[in-house]
């Protein structure tokens, strides 16, 4: 299932994940968090062969339309409607180095804010030529890009009048089981940001802008589609000059 | 002033949401077209080292409703004990088997099922070897961050009596929480969220 390159495997264990910097599993503005989160504190262990390891996906999974969400459900010669965006942005480490050839899985709302999916009944309309998923691997600098439309705001049942901010979620593996991660990116200056109760379970402020991307004029297409950047960090690898054992074994 | 370390922060996770399965099983939610098939639905094939087994499980919150829309992945060595990553550096993964596996709980019933192979045992930091496991990672609507834990054998008895993390539970009666029931060739482990009988959840 993998492509191997000729770059030599990065095997030391992680970086200690900061736990004060991701949400808490108990969050009860977010009120689903209330009865499934787990009240016993986490186990703790220094990551394993079976942490550092993990999948890594090559490129003929991917569909020539996985990276474009605007056209991979639409009708031939038709398209999604809605604000034509571009997302990109670079998956680096907490050193700061590239992760490259990791799998991305993306998915959204359409613009009116309506998922595709049989659990939801906002009455907003289904956009026929909108599925809302896509994925992409990173190069070896670590970049992905996709094309969708911006995703409207939605009601949701938490208090009487929650509304998501206009958000897309994002799936992420790493080279390790244990960087395996899911978030969601929002759009720069969306007001809604911060009254929403799932962004707020994350306890300080500039995680939250973590989570943030900026438009990015720069790469902006003219006469197609805006660009927003979001750049996306994985946990660091710790060296593994000085572990008692290189291989483990 | 000291020098500057550097490091970035890693991007804080959210909850996966109610509508994980559009993004990660888009065929199960009735998104045809898109992709082929489901990545990780098919874990074996038919020249896959190591004897057949079957994973299926639950997941319940703390009041024991079941948990209807999670997604759960899993990780495991290969029969030989060999993780198929490019980071395993001591020797080749059975190449017919993926050692990764995805699956959402079932909104009918709530149950998830892996064809899987039993794993070999793979070593822990200092050499020891660890008892045979699989490493499950779970999202849904309400978890903000992935949780891990892991589902050992119920019949690797001393092998489970030796394995370094099973070592360090403190409180003993919550060992069971880790190992699956069997029956046949095919093994149940019941995830419980929170509660009394709350399953032992990692920080690795």
């Amino acid at each position: 299932m993998s492509d191997r390159t000729n770059s030599k495997p990065e095997t030391g264990a992680f970086f200690a994940r900061d736990r004060a910097w991701h949400p808490p599993a108990f969050a009860p503005g977010y009120k689903t968090s209330v009865l499934r989160s787990p009240q016993r504190a986490l186990l703790s262990l220094d990551g394993t062969i079976s942490e550092i390891t993990g999948p890594v996906f090559g490129h003929s999974i991917l569909g020539e339309l996985d990276y474009d969400l605007i056209h991979n459900f639409a009708k031939p010669g038709e398209s999604a409607i809605g604000e034509r965006i571009i997302v990109h942005g670079r998956v680096l480490d907490e050193r700061g180095r590239p992760v490259p050839g990791v799998l991305l899985e993306f998915w959204q709302a359409n613009a009116g804010g309506r998922y595709r999916h049989k659990k939801e009944t906002y009455l907003a309309a289904i956009d026929p030529n909108f599925g809302g998923c896509g994925r992409a691997i990173t190069d070896e600098q670590g970049h992905y890009a996709f094309r969708t439309v911006r995703p409207g705001a939605y009601p949701w049942p938490n208090g009487v009048n929650d509304w998501r901010p206009a958000h897309i979620h994002f799936s992420v593996f790493g080279h390790g089981f244990a960087q395996r991660l899911i978030t969601q990116m929002y759009f720069e200056g969306d007001p809604m940001i911060w009254k929403c109760p799932i962004v707020g379970t994350i306890p300080d402020k500039q995680a939250i802008e973590q989570l943030i991307a900026p438009l990015d004029w720069g790469n902006t297409i003219p006469m197609d589609a805006r660009a927003y950047k979001f750049d996306i960090v994985l946990r660091g690898r710790r060296s593994t000059l000085f572990e008692n054992r290189l291989e483990g074994n | 002033m000291v020098q500057e370390l550097g490091y970035l922060k890693e991007t804080p996770s959210q909850t996966a949401g109610p509508y994980v399965h559009i993004g990660l099983t888009p065929n199960y939610s009735e998104i045809g077209g898109v992709y082929d098939a489901d990545l990780g639905t098919s874990m074996v094939n038919d020249k896959t080292h190591g004897e057949r087994i079957t994973v299926v499980g639950r997941i319940l919150d703390g009041a024991g409703g079941l948990v209807k829309d999670a997604v759960i992945e899993i990780w495991q060595a290969d029969s030989a004990g060999l993780y198929n990553s490019p980071s395993e550096l001591r020797g080749t993964a059975d190449p017919n088997f993926t050692g990764w596996g995805r699956c959402p709980t079932s909104s009918e019933d709530g149950t998830f099922r892996f064809e899987t192979i039993k794993p070999g045992r793979v070593p822990f930091k200092d050499g020891r070897k660890m008892a045979p496991h699989i490493t499950l990672w779970i999202v849904a609507r309400g978890i903000n961050i992935g949780l891990h834990t892991r589902m050992y054998f119920p019949e690797e008895t001393s092998a489970n009596a030796e394995d370094p993390l099973l070592a360090r539970i403190e409180h003993k009666d919550r060992l069971a929480t880790l190992i699956a029931t069997k029956e046949g060739s095919v093994y149940t482990f019941d995830v419980h969220l929170q509660g009394d009988r709350e399953t032992v959840f990692l920080d690795i």
